[in-house]
């Protein structure tokens, strides 16, 4: 697993575009207590960059009106907020029980013969990423895969070869 | 032997929006809803029989009814949408196919329980279920079944999607409230229980997405007509979700109180490639496994399961054939649930790691006899000593394997 502790500094000041802004406007009044908007704001930020930097969780917690160390204990917590940049493509492959019965490890085993990464790296060229992640709700049509949050499913070696195909 | 109560408008093209689903008695029952007492409909959704759908099989009504009369703060529900229970894959299909059956269940909810807040826990790998339920809301303002007025009745409700980030944990209901505080998911210690201090220390009513797509039918149809599906004791329908080594998996609405052995034979066409049967988890992955001799006996209800010393849980049944190994397995899943550990209970967190250690000494060839025993003992020793179930939601399912399959693990020491 990648280091779930470790903030990026990008050395720039952080902030959300005119369209995050006018979200996170409108998503603070549908909770009673400002703190509610941790997890929605670290949601703007992982959209609006692709990863959360440390910068970002000052900005949100200064946003908020809230301790930095209470955003970043959220930021660690929960697993699919990135705390790195990840590849262009994010490729996530169920490794949990229905889909590891109908052969998600010979994905895995493809896709580090293929792009020659392992859960948990990213492609030199920052092309891919791959992570192994727990049951995606999918399990009928296992294996399945999750490229950039789109569900491939019925997965096998064949077919995640014509996918790679067609991510440029 | 499939129905469709829940699944009614499934299959009907476009059902996920407003109009076509009006069309197709989507919101009709409300006028009935506000024109019965609140009281009146927690008392038909009692008599229903409805349990929770989300694993742990409560009674829906009952839960309702556990909350403090006449207190002035803010009653609120919370829709558990997390769904991340492996083998579990129902909920969405309401999500996606017919999100109004869902919002038309939480407004009747809300009315019942004196809420005007919903907010519904999504977990954060449903990407494109989370904008087809978000734009199904937008809908329902904009046609006016949401805000201060719900059809024009003067009740007011509002939902609010509330996405979580990947954290199994987070479906443990106190773990989903924490989670929309802005905290860790971390569950909390009971009592007090969510229906007295809940949401921001307000009454909370947290029901699963398929327990509360289930009112409009009730509603509409009457207590009698739920009933007149299922067993005595378990009635009603389920989305169940069938996986693994079977030849037709997939998502089958049926009444409960079906055979199980039939079910993966007649509905999801048997074992994959003739093999034959080594068990069936029954009910998700915390569910203790039945071997093909006790599954011969079993039906898909509360009571069958519980007799049969497993759980209905979540309706995920999962077909392992001849080939599967079961240590293997078992890893697999020591490996899911500590990695989904919050950490606060040392039972759990370290517990579980020891297991994990175990089972890959066992597999490496290393281990000896005294590690099956020891995996064994340890499943005692972690079970309901902490403040949540996900431990025991590892431990019941291993001590089953452990037990039904000894020689499996036996043959990795010898
Ligand atoms: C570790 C853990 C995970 C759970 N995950 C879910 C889940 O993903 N979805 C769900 O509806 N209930 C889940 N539950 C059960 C909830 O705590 C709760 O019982 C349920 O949402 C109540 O709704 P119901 O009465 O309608 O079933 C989980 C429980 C535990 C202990
Ligand atoms: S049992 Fe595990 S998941 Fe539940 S509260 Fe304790 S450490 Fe957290
Ligand atoms: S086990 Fe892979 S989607 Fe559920």
């Amino acid at each position: 697993m990648s280091d779930r502790s470790q903030l990026i500094e990008t050395g720039k000041p952080f902030q959300f575009d005119t369209e995050r802004d006018a979200e996170f406007e409108r998503l603070v009044q549908r909770y009673p207590t400002r703190e509610s908007m941790i997890l929605p704001a670290l949601w703007l930020t992982q959209e609006q960059e692709g990863w959360i930097s440390a910068e970002a969780i000052a900005y949100i917690a200064d946003r908020i009106g809230t301790f930095a160390s209470k955003v970043y204990e959220c930021a660690t917590f929960y697993t699919m907020y990135n705390l790195q940049p990840k590849g262009k493509y994010h490729i996530c492959v169920c490794r949990t029980l229905s889909c590891y019965l109908l052969g998600k490890q010979e994905i895995v085993d493809y896709l580090d013969t293929e792009i020659g990464i392992k859960p948990g790296e990213i492609s030199a060229d920052g092309k891919f990423s791959l992570e192994e992640v727990e049951c995606l709700g999918h399990c009928g049509t296992a294996p399945v895969v999750q490229v950039n949050g789109e569900f491939h499913e019925n997965m096998n070696v064949e077919k995640i070869k014509e996918l790679l195909a067609t991510l440029k | 032997m499939q129905v469709k109560i829940l699944s009614a408008r499934f299959d009907i093209e476009d059902a996920h929006k407003i109009e076509v689903a009006k069309e197709h008695g989507a919101y009709a029952t409300l006028d009935k809803v506000f024109s019965m007492e609140p009281a009146e409909v927690i008392e038909e959704v009692k008599n229903s029989g409805l349990r929770g759908r989300g694993g742990a099989g409560f009674p829906t009504g009952l839960k309702w009814s556990f909350l403090p009369k006449g207190i002035d703060k803010p009653v609120y529900l919370a829709v558990n949408s997390d769904e991340s229970e492996p083998a579990t894959f129902k909920d969405r299909y309401i999500l996606v196919r017919d999100p109004h059956m869902l919002i038309e269940g939480i407004i009747i909810c809300c009315y019942a329980i004196r809420s005007n807040h919903a907010y519904i826990y999504i977990r954060g790998e449903y990407t494109t279920q989370v904008k087809a339920l978000q734009a199904a809301i937008d809908e329902a303002y904009a046609a006016g079944y949401l805000g201060n007025t719900v059809d024009g009745k003067d009740y007011a409700v509002d939902i609010t999607v509330h996405r979580g980030a990947g954290a199994y944990v987070c479906g443990e209901e106190t773990a989903l409230l924490e989670s929309i505080e802005g905290k860790k998911g971390q569950p909390r210690s009971k009592p007090p229980f969510p229906a007295v201090e809940g949401l921001y220390g307000c009454p909370t009513i947290i029901n699963n997405v398929q327990s509360i797509a289930s009112l409009p039918f009730i509603i509409t149809n009457g207590a009698d007509a739920y009933k007149a599906y299922g067993t005595e004791k378990s009635p009603g329908t389920h989305l169940f979700g069938i996986s693994g080594l079977v030849e037709k998996p997939g998502m089958y609405e049926l009444p409960l109180g079906l055979p199980i052995l039939e079910v993966i034979e007649k509905v999801a066409g048997g074992v994959k490639g003739g093999k034959k049967l080594k068990g069936v988890i029954p009910g998700g992955s915390s569910t203790p496994v039945l071997t093909p001799e006790e599954a011969k006996t079993v039906t898909l209800d509360y009571e069958s399961m519980a007799e049969h010393k497993t759980m209905f849980g979540s309706g995920g049944i999962v077909v392992l054939d001849e080939d599967v190994d079961v240590v293997k397995l078992v890893k697999n899943l020591i490996d899911f649930y500590h990695h989904e550990s919050c950490g606060q209970c040392t039972p759990c967190r370290e517990g579980l790691g020891w297991m994990l250690k175990i089972v890959k000494k066992i597999l490496s060839g290393n281990g000896t006899i005294d590690d099956v025993n020891l995996l064994r003992e340890l499943c005692d020793n972690i079970e309901m000593k902490t403040v949540c179930v996900l431990s025991a939601a590892c431990t019941m399912p291993v001590r089953a394997f452990l037990d039904k399959f000894r020689h499996e693990f036996e043959a990795y020491v010898q």
